[in-house]
């Protein structure tokens, strides 16, 4: 099961995902992918410090899965969470 | 309308102050997440499910045209270009930044307007009747007490810490559009056998997870002991009201296990003690506060029947809109005219900011300056001279703000769902557009008429579901979104709560169940009979051999 770490940054409290390079990003695809449990721990203790830190909040795991090169939260929720509202934002 | 004096101002003022400093000490990491949660939920800041969102209070649901300019401000400046109006005529901001809210805050203050108290385990914003102040059916405008009921409650040492959030609200008629018997207290105003009037305190009244009506504890209370009584009730509650758990922790609860003949016994033990103090409300303070609602300046008009039903007679689309949206008012020569923030295009209760600012303009042209939001998600203008009724629609219409549809299939209460909220299980929003898109067809949704579509996407019932003719509960089954329905719902003056139909539906065939209801309905209604009145009659078994087969 491939996992990855989801977090809302502290200043404007916008969804990010940890980065391979212990950055964060909006963007799921840049994300870092963790392949085995011990990856994830090792993702998880870098998002915890980073929460120490005070650049995000709240950082968890979440199961994705690949739909050819493109990630998708397993969990409905997450996945709402990751992309954005299913409805339109007002314009 | 209420002006702040020199205390709500300086009170205000130093909030914003006091919350730019603690988000400065945030931002630089002096504080840490637990220590600055509490700070922020005391003015209204959460953080949801991609962002924070900031809930602004409109006091008993009352804006002035320059206090919605300065919403419409604050949605373009601060956030995404929209803002949305909730079941407690609030307003909320979806994506407002932290860094920001400081300086938000501080362009609200300008306008008098603030979070305080719009979260937490404190007394909430007090609602109250859309139509305070012109109703045909009001004795005296509950606005008064509303604001009476804020100034005493804003900051209240002694009830900032409750057990769990507290929600006030008040009707000065005997139609309740407010909701008040699911209310931690409600107030119905009503004349006692001398004629006076007076409050019918109904207490322990809510919804979420464990719903109940309220029930009525003091059949008539004099205005001048309003306060007292209202301190005896929140101070038993602040006491006896349990803290160990927090789905047992509203007054509900406490109501429902000792009884209301017990309950009773403790507010008026409690009252005996306080209600000669300064708590008690002079008639000239409740006058004071009274000529901050003084009618505006009506011109001498007359009901002119004759024009608006050759107006009506000339343009269906028109007419359609005044049967639905526009109600009477108690002066001659004038209408209330419903605002639908249900249109197919935008969420329930969603306003982008171009809206607030064109209906401002609306106000201030037609209405005096003033707005309402109610607790079903819409707006009213309360003061149209009927003769401007369809230059103001044609406007209307234009901004996508004339949608037909007050009290109809379509005029759904849906709460964010999962679509923006942390803690829902299921999204509420499309399930909403879904029936809005499948009721098009204006024939078919005035032959339904009044029926009210409740939808929450959690059981907290943020939506309602409880208490709508037809309610909608969002579940999570094995990971996907489920909708359970309960039929039979009320929240006015014959309040009850929906009894559930059985098994849930999923997603996709959600909205085909509400037409299965809606056609049982059709199929076995007498003449006249509203759904509400149908469901009354016969019961579940026609709408359950409906939905699930005969048994």
């Amino acid at each position: 099961m491939l996992q990855m770490i989801i977090a809302n940054t502290l200043a404007d409290g916008f969804v990010v995902f940890l980065t391979d390079d212990n950055s964060w990003t909006n963007d799921i695809a840049a994300g870092a992918l963790a392949a085995t449990d011990e990856q994830a721990e090792k993702l998880l203790a870098i998002a915890q410090k980073a929460e120490q830190s005070n650049l995000v909040i709240d950082p968890y795991l979440i199961p994705v899965e690949l739909e050819g090169d493109v990630r998708k939260p397993t969990e409905y929720r997450e996945y709402i969470r990751a992309t954005g509202p299913t409805v339109p934002i007002p314009s | 309308m209420y002006r702040y004096d020199e205390f709500d101002n300086r009170l205000v003022t130093e909030r914003v102050e006091q919350f730019r400093r603690q988000a400065e000490r945030r931002l630089a990491g002096e504080l840490t997440e637990d220590q600055f949660k509490p700070l922020r939920l005391m003015n209204g800041l959460y953080l949801q499910l991609h962002a924070y969102m900031l809930r602004i209070n409109v006091p008993y649901g009352a804006l002035s045209a320059q206090q919605m300019r300065q919403l419409a401000h604050v949605a373009r400046t601060y956030d995404k270009g929209y803002g949305h109006f909730t079941t407690r005529q609030n307003i909320q901001y979806n994506w407002i930044q932290l860094k920001d809210v400081p300086d938000a805050l501080a362009d609200l203050a300008e306008v008098e307007m603030h979070g305080i108290q719009s979260s937490g385990n404190c007394i909430r914003n007090t609602t109250s009747d859309q139509y305070a102040g012109v109703a045909k059916d009001e004795l005296e405008d509950p606005r008064v007490y509303c604001e009476i009921i804020r100034q005493w409650s804003t900051l209240h040492p002694e009830f900032s810490f409750l057990p769990r959030k507290f929600k006030i609200a008040v009707t000065g008629a005997p139609n309740d559009r407010a909701a008040v018997k699911l209310h931690d207290i409600g107030l119905r105003m009503h004349r006692n056998e001398a004629g006076e009037a007076g409050f019918e305190v109904i207490v322990g009244g809510g919804q979420g997870r464990t719903p109940f009506v309220g029930k009525t504890i003091r059949e008539w209370l004099a205005p001048e002991n309003l306060l007292s009584y209202l301190e005896a009730i929140l101070r038993v509650y602040n006491f006896d009201g349990r803290r160990d758990n927090k789905y047992k922790a509203r007054i509900k609860i406490l109501v429902h296990q000792v009884g209301a003949d017990e309950f009773r016994r403790r507010v008026d033990e409690e009252w005996e003690q306080i209600k000669d103090s300064a708590l008690k409300l002079p008639q000239e303070e409740i006058e004071r506060i009274n000529s901050y609602f003084a009618p505006p300046d009506y011109a001498q008009l007359e009901d002119n029947t004759e024009l608006l039903a050759s107006q009506r007679a000339a343009n269906g689309e028109f007419d359609a809109w005044v049967s639905a949206n526009v109600a009477d008012h108690k002066v001659p020569g004038y209408a209330i005219v419903n605002i639908s923030l249900k249109s197919l295009r935008l969420p329930p209760g969603d306003m982008t900011a171009a809206q607030m600012d064109a209906v401002a303009d609306l106000a201030d042209e037609y209405s005096f300056g003033e707005l309402r939001v109610n607790h079903r998600q819409n707006l009213v203008l309360a003061d149209v001279p009927q003769g401007d009724l369809l230059a103001l629609w044609e406007k209307l219409a234009a901004l996508d703000l004339a949608t037909p549809n007050i009290g109809r299939v379509s005029d759904i209460i849906a709460c964010p769902g999962l679509d923006y909220c942390a803690l829902a299980n299921a999204r509420s929003i499309p399930i909403a557009q879904e029936i809005n898109q499948r009721y098009q067809d204006m024939d078919r949704v005035n032959d339904i008429g009044d029926v009210t579509i409740n939808i929450s996407g959690c059981m907290n019932a943020c939506g309602h579901h409880h208490v709508g003719h037809i309610g909608i509960l969002g579940v999570d089954k094995r990971g996907k979104e489920f909708y359970q329905f309960t039929l039979g719902g009320s929240s006015d003056q014959n309040a009850s709560l929906g009894d559930r139909t059985g098994p849930g539906f999923p997603g996709d065939e959600a909205v085909d169940a509400v037409e299965t209801i809606l056609n049982t309905y059709l199929k076995i209604r007498n003449e006249g009979e509203r759904f509400l009145d149908t469901y009354r009659r016969v019961g579940m078994p026609p709408f359950k051999e409906a939905l699930y087969g005969a048994s």
